[in-house]
């Protein structure tokens, strides 16, 4: 009986305990290195997002970290270690997207001191420039310009950067920006969020600019529309992220703005008509 | 997959163990053999008194075959199970159990565990564990999954590969580390799958990782210490492809400076795939290593005109000093997934009024190579699987006949192309009888539509391929058995599977010839005739490969892990949804009842007579 006793109180104490700790955690998959979107050091668009919704619950973020490549959902979200991932195309098959938070596009990128104003996969000048792609390489499976480019026969001066890269350096998938800072490549066409980031943190000024078409031929989608997701059947995390897309619209924009993700969903700050990068002063290495 | 591998105290005294603890190897490459169903009792000169099973495929010529002969036609339906163990790991389990000096040896896949099991011990107890500590990231980063094909015992040492790109030498007797050396960088999408083979002072690996736009290779470490003794690269120029002076392809396609450069628009070979991930032969007369290499990536393959040199394809190398000798490449600019890493059986066999010194290899592309491995010439290529890809190997030039209506390009429907990007067989290894002359396939039946487009997510970007869907080929099994005489050019018999034949193959003296399939039987069947003898149901499905050993009482015993994974498996061991056909690129919409037949978990079975 005292027993009982004991374990009564006990309880009474740990339910009292967790309510002084807050609600329960938000618990997030991400990957560690991967600048915009997040890293360890919570520095990226996403982990901001995270926080902004934790704060919102009026808990905190808990991470589980992984890189983002081939089996990500099937060891984090599908394998319970999280409840939500905060970037995913709209209508992806392995997770329950909800409605997107935001659109983008793939862009050109190119040394404004170049002058080279491609805006078009249609553009003669791919065919002579060093054009450097990204590539991914899944059995067939490609970047979406890595596609345009080689349905036009644009091959030979094509340089492709995978974007899994060298996982040592921060954010892999940025190399392929540097190189057009350098001079490696001539022109870019790398996916727009990752691009608009990297661009304006370059030692020289950079436009970045949507490609054109978005839709090439029938089937090729140059933009996406990207969500949050959380496991099938987790009806009550879906409308909680739907919710908070809703309510935080404004301040979410306003996060993408700051990380200058080009936006092609009529979003504030997403004039596509103009080069995206805010202009630097031109310093040349 | 793709894919998928060391200190001995005195160079000399390997190969002198080499040579005394599988002489069947040499005999099974330099002995003429009848290839007749006709018994022939001294086909080795020197019997392999040790009944051991030192490296995954028995020996270097990679037959497969026992010299043992107790478990017969007659007694098989009397094996029964002599001991168990539980790995306590939950992949898939595609590593086969190694004995030598009265030890079992399993790896397992990540994390990598070794253990040692005592067979001198009733219920063979653990004599040591090893935990390499492999590191976590390395399922993240990995491209594929995170199997290992198995160990390598060469005098008194366990040579093991890590998914992290470790070598590492264990003291067979203690488990204790003798050196470790890395090979490779996860953190550029390296890892390493496959088993290590150990030739003479040498310890030979190859990575995996094409689709993450890794450079292949092959890497010779001194068995002494683990340095690198040489790298031979898959693609670029020949200097890194040890190509020189002694390099001459029978085929002119494979001539000329730098193909690992010019066939491929500019730089695209500095991340051009060709992994090795699968199996290496050797023939010591010959002093050759023979070894495939995987399909070319990451570049969609508009993107990448030309050959691919060297993706896809096979070497040939001298054993010491890695210089290649001559190539073949099966699957030029390989359009499907079409690894060239599959085993090569080497055997000598009755061709044309003569012998001629040849390897047999069941390629992905579904067609069974003869060529000959002194210079590389293809003898034949017969369809084993159903075909549809191509129209036939031209023997003139050694390449495929093109199906160009077939031919994939993003928003267009294709369908009905076999094989499968599985291939007609993946990396799962044949065996090879001289008794009976046929080579033992385990073999998928599987076709594959591309229809649509799939968008997907990797590192934030977004990216979009054909909507892969893979299926059971004609007559609706999902894989097959196949006994195929090498010789006639056909099918001898064959045994057809629901599920793809995703375990490798034993085949012993009395014709028995052992495998698994993914639903979990373990079977033994006639390996003249096919009829059914025993079969036996373990824990999980099976992806392993069987070994036979004898046992310190002088009995001959049959071993295999359980543990369903791997590509094909990964709908269980992965927890992927049968809703989504096109996860694990397509393999999920064939596999949908597996989750039904069986579930995950690492068992080690070993079977004997009563």
């Amino acid at each position: 009986m005292r027993r009982m006793l004991f374990l009564f109180i006990a309880s009474l104490v740990a339910v009292a305990l967790r309510d002084l700790r807050g609600a329960e955690p938000l618990r997030v998959c991400a990957d560690p290195n991967n600048l915009p979107f997040t890293n360890a050091k919570g520095e990226g668009f996403e982990n901001r997002i995270a926080a902004l919704l934790a704060r919102d619950l009026g808990s905190r973020v808990e991470y589980t970290w992984f890189a983002q490549r081939r089996g990500f959902l099937r060891n984090t979200l599908t394998a319970q270690k999280c409840d939500v991932v905060m970037g995913l195309p709209v209508d992806s098959d392995a997770a329950w997207t909800t409605k997107p938070y935001y659109r983008s596009t793939y862009v050109f990128v190119t040394r404004r001191s170049r002058n080279l104003h491609v805006r078009s996969f249609d553009d003669p000048q791919l065919r002579s420039l060093r054009v450097g792609v990204e590539l991914v390489g899944d059995d067939g499976a490609n970047t979406p310009p890595a596609h345009a480019l080689s349905r036009r026969g644009i091959v030979g001066n094509v340089v492709g950067f995978s974007v899994y890269g060298d996982y040592r350096t921060n954010s892999p998938p940025s190399a392929i920006i540097a190189a057009v800072a350098r001079g490696d490549v001539d022109i870019a066409a790398a996916w727009g969020p990752m691009a608009g980031y990297f661009a304006a943190r370059q030692p020289v000024a950079l436009d970045v600019v949507p490609v054109q078409p978005q839709v090439d031929g029938r089937f090729l989608p140059q933009t996406f529309s990207i969500a949050m997701a959380t496991r099938r059947r987790d009806n009550a995390r879906h409308q909680q992220l739907e919710r908070f897309i809703d309510r935080r619209r404004h301040d979410i924009d306003a996060i993408l703005a700051e990380y200058h993700v080009p936006r092609v969903d009529g979003a504030r700050g997403a004039d596509t008509s103009a080069p995206l990068s805010r202009p630097r002063p031109e310093r040349e290495r | 997959m793709g894919s998928a591998a060391l200190l001995l105290t005195i160079a000399f005294a390997i190969s002198g163990c080499e040579k005394a603890v599988s002489p069947a190897a040499n005999s099974n490459s330099t002995a003429p053999s009848t290839a007749s169903a006709e018994p022939v009792a001294g086909t080795n000169p020197s019997p392999d008194t040790s009944g051991d099973w030192v490296r995954p495929a028995r020996d270097y010529s990679s037959t497969r075959f026992s010299p043992l002969d107790q478990i017969n036609t007659e007694n098989a339906k009397q094996l029964v199970v002599k001991a168990t163990f539980s790995t306590g790991v939950l992949h898939g389990h595609e590593a086969a159990p190694i004995v030598a000096n009265n030890t079992m040896y399993i790896v397992t896949p990540y994390p990598n565990l070794v253990y040692a099991l005592d067979l001198s011990k009733d219920g063979a107890p653990v004599k040591w564990k090893y935990e390499p500590k492999t590191l976590a990231a390395a399922q993240g980063v990995a491209c594929c999954d995170v199997v290992n094909r198995g160990v390598s015992y060469a005098d008194a040492t366990i040579f093991l590969n890590t998914l992290d790109n470790r070598t590492i030498a264990l003291d067979a007797d203690t488990g204790k580390e003798k050196w470790v050396s890395r090979l490779g960088d996860l953190n550029k999408g390296e890892t390493i799958t496959m088993a290590p083979l150990v030739v003479k002072d040498k310890v030979l690996v190859g990575n995996s990782g094409g689709e993450m736009g890794v450079r292949g290779w092959l890497t010779a470490l001194d068995a002494r210490n683990g340095n690198i003794a040489w790298r031979a690269y898959s693609t670029g120029p020949d200097k890194e492809v040890l190509i020189g002076p002694r390099f001459k392809p029978f085929y002119a396609s494979d001539r000329g400076t730098d193909l690992g450069i010019h066939t491929w628009p500019a730089d695209a070979w500095r991340i051009g795939g060709g992994a090795v991930w699968g199996w290496i032969s050797y023939d010591p007369q010959l002093n050759l290593v023979y070894y495939g290499t995987s399909n070319p990536g990451p570049w969609n393959q508009e993107q990448r005109p030309g050959d691919n040199k060297w993706t896809a394809g096979v070497f040939a190398r001298d054993a010491d000093t890695g210089e290649a000798i001559w190539f073949y490449q099966m699957s030029p600019h390989d359009l499907w997934d079409y690894d060239g890493v599959n085993e090569q059986v080497l055997a000598d066999l009755p061709l044309g009024g003569g012998t001629r010194k040849v390897m047999m290899r069941a390629d992905r592309n579904g067609y069974l190579y003869v060529i000959d491995r002194t210079r590389g010439e293809v003898i034949s290529a017969d369809p084993y699987v159903a075909v549809t890809s191509t129209k036939g190997i031209d023997l003139k030039s050694g390449r495929p006949i093109e199906n160009e209506s077939l031919h994939p390009s993003l928003g267009q429907v294709v369908r009905n192309v076999c094989p499968a990007a599985p291939g007609g067989k993946d990396w799962q290894p044949t065996a090879y009888s001289t008794r009976t002359g046929l080579l033992y396939i385990p073999a998928n039946n599987l076709c594959m539509d591309f229809e649509g487009v799939e968008a997907n997510y990797i590192a934030g970007t977004p990216f979009v391929g054909a909507n892969v869907r893979m299926y059971a080929g004609p007559g609706g099994n999902r894989g097959e058995f196949i006994a195929w005489d090498p010789v006639a050019r056909k099918k001898a018999w064959s045994i057809k599977e629901n599920f793809p034949v995703w375990s490798g193959v034993a085949v012993t003296a009395s014709d028995v010839a052992f495998y698994g399939t993914m639903d979990g039987w373990f079977k033994a069947v006639n390996a003249k005739t096919g009829e059914e003898l025993w079969k036996s149901k373990v824990g999980s499905g099976i992806v392993g490969q069987p070994v036979t050993y004898r046992g310190p009482d002088g009995k001959q015993y049959v071993a295999i892990l359980a543990g369903v994974g791997g590509w094909s498996g990964a709908i269980v061991a992965g927890g992927l949804d049968p809703r989504d056909g096109t996860a694990a690129l397509g393999f999920v919409n064939a596999m949908p009842d597996l989750p039904q037949a069986t579930t995950a978990g690492g068992m080690l079975y070993i079977f004997g007579l009563p």
